[in-house]
């Protein structure tokens, strides 16, 4: 089972798709997630995101928060760098 | 006669110049108030997952926020007005300020203090040439709004909210803006932005679906701490997208009527101006055979 990414900024949708694992750099250090995670709401710091979506892909946010619940990770960040998030 | 002929076709050409100004002014309105309307849509997933995550953390815990409490007693209220930075968009700007004039009347008249805060060039003119006070002023991007301003707006009105109301704080926040509904009807309104009210409801949860118990990190009232100013930032976004775009539907709206009209007057002009040109023509043969009878006779 996989998990369900949305990567959201302010001003659009960045990302949206299937990952097998997803990292993220909350206020008291990274989290990763895998499919089965409980639900959680994390405050992010000012970080990399890296998606595990048959290849790493990584994005950089200002802080914001990622939820994840039933295998659904929304990550909010008011700007998202996506430079590395290829295609 | 010839003085007369000229005054319509220098008319005329006047008249046409504004028209292609207020062509091209329309054409381009028509065309940003499409990307306009495309920024709204695509700032929705971010309010929409905040308002999941407030209404989350609201939902599972008791956390009281200050944000969200309201005053038991509301001395100064703080009235947020966006209108437009430029002119030409019909009563776009002076609908939202009538309108803001009336919501300050009635605060006035529950015995609150009005603090204003003013965004657009128009309403600042319009507190500057009266004379009138006001906390504070950002223009310069109602076509086209950042994220950023509305962070430094949002950031703003937080901190004055936070503030005791004794060192010149805030008790309530009320936005007027311009909510775009259609290209056809932009409305003026007010909305209250503090203290909170989060807008929308966790969705009834489906049976299979059971609202998930929320594990917190690094608690409940810190993810609070940083959530609801966030909130207070991506509604005061929308609203001045929801303005940017009312702007610019209302511009087209203008310009058109104003194209329309300078056809309209080219028309006339015309008309006035074949008119002329046939008087005179007219009067120069009645001229000459006058003359020619006239020698006729005399011989």
């Amino acid at each position: 089972m996989a998990l369900q990414v949305e990567l959201v900024a302010a001003d659009r949708k960045v990302w949206e798709g299937e990952a097998s694992q997803v990292s993220a750099r909350s206020i008291e250090g990274d989290l990763g997630v895998l499919p089965g995670h409980q639900p959680t709401l994390v405050v992010l710091t000012e970080g990399e995101v890296r998606i595990n979506a048959g290849g790493w892909k990584s994005a950089t946010v200002d802080g914001g928060f990622m939820s994840v619940d039933h295998d659904r990770v929304t990550i909010v960040a008011e700007s998202v760098d996506a430079s590395g998030m290829g295609s | 006669m010839g003085a007369q002929i000229r005054e319509y076709r220098q008319r005329i050409r006047s008249v046409s110049a504004t028209k292609k100004i207020t062509r091209a002014m329309e054409l381009m309105a028509a065309s940003r108030v499409v990307k306009a309307q495309q920024a709204v849509r695509e700032s929705t997933p971010y309010a929409r997952a905040l308002t999941r995550a407030v209404s989350a953390v609201a939902t599972f815990s008791n956390e009281d926020h200050p944000l969200t409490s309201e005053k038991e007693d509301v001395r100064r209220a703080a009235v947020v007005i966006l209108t437009s930075d430029r002119g030409l968009a019909g009563a776009y700007s002076s609908a939202v300020i009538k309108e803001s004039e009336r919501l300050i009347a009635r605060l006035r008249d529950e015995g609150k203090e009005v603090v204003p805060y003013l965004l657009g060039r128009k309403v600042i003119g319009f507190y500057r040439f009266r004379r009138r006070d006001f906390a504070a002023e950002w223009s310069g991007f109602s076509e086209k709004p950042t994220f950023d301003v509305a962070r430094e707006v949002g950031e703003r009105l937080v901190a004055d909210f936070t503030t005791a109301t004794d060192n010149g704080g805030i008790d309530e926040v009320h936005v007027v803006f311009t909510r775009f509904v259609s290209m056809v009807t932009q409305e003026p309104e007010v909305i209250r932005l503090l203290p909170l009210e989060v807008v929308e409801g966790e969705e009834a949860p489906d049976e299979a679906d059971l609202l998930p118990l929320y594990d917190f990190e690094p608690g409940a009232g810190q993810v609070l701490d940083a959530l609801l100013p966030k909130y207070v930032n991506a509604r005061l976004f929308n609203c001045m997208l929801q303005a940017a775009a009312s702007e610019l539907a209302a511009r087209q709206r203008a310009m058109k009527s104003a194209t329309d009209n300078a056809e309209e007057l080219i028309k006339k002009y015309t008309r006035l101006h074949n008119q002329a040109r046939q008087a005179e023509i007219t009067q120069e043969i009645s001229e000459i055979v006058g003359g020619a009878t006239a020698l006729a006779e005399s011989k």
